[in-house]
């Protein structure tokens, strides 16, 4: 395959006015690992289907994989009119060529008017190759979806550290393609008895072609998926230390959480950068969120500023992140981390009041007297 | 000898970014421009394999006459030549048209100093933001991709042959492909070095190479800067701050304090979202 590369390709875009009217329907391409999806590729049927009856068109799904006919009939229970789906081993692991051959194999064939992909790592990789075959306009990371009277897509992003929003349209070409951001759009409740029709379809490309292998799958032990977290406890540069992260996973373990942190942190060594929030690192919405020793500078608060609730603990009164929390204490966090994570521990037991108060009481008055 | 090419992007320095509350316009007078954080990743890897191996490094960038100073930079940390790719033309391109152009200078940089075995790109830009030109580039030029790349792991300059972790949200994938390839580059991948005196003394002199449409005897007009530019942008808005009104919570004891602030997310709809009830 290497020998005969072809030469640029730079015929791309079509050469005269072509007539894009019999695109329709929206296809959500589904990604999935060992057969297992991804929440976002749930989440963009649910988002999809209030658009596609806007359109009075079918909804769609593309399921791609080894051993993943189940997820065909879970994409109808989520909502999917129509699926297209192949099995095939080589597909088993993703990898752009053979990826990027079969949808544009299913979108040529099936003409829908709308691509959408979870804003994953993969997603972009594949939205990307796409796009450019195509050619057509894509729009990256959005967070909000919808579609106007002349069916045109309305994919609104963040732009310029999300400090704007910008609604970004593709006029000229069809499918109008996006991917979008994981945990922001709600998926429809999974119903059983729900029906579609499930669209067999050939892969388009055989082991010998593909240069590329995947050697192997090292699944992160220590790191963490930021993005679906619910509960997130944050530390920045207040730590001090690498062993300030060890209070702070008692706390997000109490909590059912993982701990998030600030660049500094991450550049001090103290974790690794998959913990980091922000503009640099990861875009969070938990429903809970818990910054320790944080101060709230923008490039950190764009990343984590639309959680259901804020918890802000700082020495500093005047810590900006203050304005944004739900609840602040002005504190040293290294007494309040571990005195919520006993009494969260302690009400979990059942205890509503909350042992572990009584217990520091105790130890509060046992020190007094010994002052 | 390896060939590789890195491509860069001279952005605003987010930081100095503000919004005018008047308008609700980007104030973008006196913001600083600096060289794509994530694409010094990818030029600090090149110049570690040239280090090791031994290639030729340029680096590419499209942009306005004052992108000059970003390709010095990189001459400055030790790249071997800079390509800037300028022409009012260009202008307002989005993603699919900068790939275009991109793409066909990367083609000619091959033909000038010898065929191309790697690109990098950065994971994304900090003002584009959307990590689509590199797969875009990979996909013009016909090379495999090896997006969100955390680690060479191995490379052989005879087979040409690349071993690369792949970054994913849930583990790291270790990826083996044949050059040419085109990597995109996280910060993981390694720590940029500063420009050592001879970079610094080779740059203060150095004018980037600069191609305008005239170098391109085949480009499609039609393909280039807003006109070749599928996606338009709408409509831009400053989303409404978010409004709280924060509780601060004080209590004489810390474990008061703690109990308080459960006592107030205990009120809400959490314990039951999240199964704490
Ligand atoms: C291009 C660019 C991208 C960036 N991207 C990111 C990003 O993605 N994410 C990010 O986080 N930052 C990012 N930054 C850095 C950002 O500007 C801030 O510097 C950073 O967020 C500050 O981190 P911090 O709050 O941990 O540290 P500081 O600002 O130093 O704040 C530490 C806080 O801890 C408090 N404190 C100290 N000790 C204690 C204690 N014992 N108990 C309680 N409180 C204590 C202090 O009062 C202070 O408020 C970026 C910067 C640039 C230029
Ligand atoms: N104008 C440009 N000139 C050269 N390289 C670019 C340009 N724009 C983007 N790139 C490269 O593509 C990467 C991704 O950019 P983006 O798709 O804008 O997020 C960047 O990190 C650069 O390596």
């Amino acid at each position: 395959m290497a020998e005969e590369r072809k030469k640029p390709a730079v015929g791309l875009q079509p050469e005269n006015e072509v007539d894009w009217s019999d695109y329709r329907g929206i296809l959500v391409v589904v990604e999935q690992r060992d057969s297992v999806a991804k929440k976002v590729s749930w989440q963009l049927l649910g988002e999809s289907k209030r658009m596609a009856d806007k359109l009075q068109a079918p909804l769609m799904a593309l399921v791609i994989g080894h051993h993943v006919e189940q997820l065909a009939h879970e994409a109808v229970y989520y909502g999917a009119d129509k699926v297209f789906y192949c099995d095939s081993e080589e597909l088993k692991d993703y990898r752009t060529r053979p990826y990027s051959k079969l949808c544009l194999h299913v979108i040529r064939q099936y003409k829908p008017e709308i691509v959408l992909f979870g804003a994953t790592y993969t997603g972009r990789d594949l939205a990307g190759a796409i796009a450019t075959h195509l050619p057509t306009g894509l729009t990256a990371d959005c967070t909000q979806l919808d579609v106007n009277e002349e069916r045109l897509l309305m994919a609104s992003r963040p732009a310029f550290s999300e400090k704007m929003l910008a609604t970004i349209l593709c006029k000229q070409f069809k499918p109008q393609m996006a991917t979008a951001r994981s945990g922001v759009f709600q998926a429809l409740q999974r119903d059983e008895t729900r029906t579609g029709e499930i669209i067999t379809v050939d892969p388009q490309m055989p082991e010998n072609e593909i240069a590329t292998q995947v050697l192997e799958f090292i699944e992160s032990t220590q790191g963490v998926n930021l993005e679906d977290a619910e509960v997130i406890v944050s530390g920045g540069r207040g730590l001090g230390g690498p062993a300030g992260f060890k209070v702070l996973q008692e706390l997000a373990d109490a909590l059912g959480g993982v701990v998030g942190a600030s660049r500094p942190a991450f550049e001090a060594g103290w974790i690794s950068h998959d913990h980091q929030v922000g503009q640099t690192g990861s875009t969070v919405r938990p429903k809970l969120y818990i910054a320790c020793g944080i101060s709230g500078a923008v490039q950190h608060t764009v990343g984590m500023q639309h959680s259901d609730y804020i918890v802000a603990i700082n020495k500093d009164p005047e810590a900006p992140i203050f304005k944004i929390a739900n609840y602040g204490i002005v504190g040293d966090l290294f007494e309040v981390v571990p005195a919520l994570a006993k009494a969260m521990k302690s009400r979990k037991k059942g205890n509503p009041q909350g042992v572990g108060a009584v217990i520091g009481d105790a130890v509060a008055a046992a020190q007094s007297v010994h002052n | 000898m390896l060939h590789i090419v890195v491509c860069i992007k001279q952005v605003p320095d987010s930081r100095e970014i503000r919004i005018d509350p008047k308008t609700n316009t980007l104030i973008r007078q006196g913001v600083p421009a600096i060289v794509n954080f994530y694409d010094l990743h990818g030029l600090e890897e090149a110049l570690r394999i040239k280090d090791e191996f031994g290639a030729r490094v340029t680096v590419v960038s499209m942009g306005p006459p004052s992108a000059d100073k970003a390709l010095k930079q990189c001459v400055a940390m030790g790249a071997d030549e800079g390509v800037l790719i300028s022409d009012r033309a260009f202008a307002g391109a989005d993603t699919l048209a900068t790939s275009y152009v991109v793409a066909l200078a990367i083609d000619k940089v091959g033909k000038e100093w010898g065929p191309v075995d790697i690109v990098f790109c950065g994971k994304q830009t900090l003002d584009g933001d959307t990590g689509q030109v590199g797969p875009g580039v990979a996909c013009r030029l016909d090379f495999d991709q090896l997006t969100y790349v955390e680690k060479v792991e191995h490379l052989d300059d005879s087979k040409k042959e690349i071993i690369v972790h792949r970054h994913l949200e849930d583990g790291v994938e270790r990826v083996k492909t044949k050059m040419p390839v085109l990597i995109t580059a996280l910060a993981e991948l390694n720590k940029p070095r500063r420009a050592a005196l001879p970079g610094v003394l080779k740059s203060v002199r150095y004018q980037p190479v600069v191609w305008t449409t005239n170098d391109f005897p085949d480009i499609d007009r039609a393909k280039i800067g807003l006109k070749g530019s599928p996606t338009i942008v709408g409509k831009t808005w400053v989303p409404e701050p978010k409004k709280v009104d924060t509780q601060m919570l004080t209590a004489d004891s810390t474990d008061k304090l703690a109990n308080e602030l459960l006592d107030s997310l205990f009120g809400t709809e959490l314990p039951a979202k999240l199964g704490w009830a």
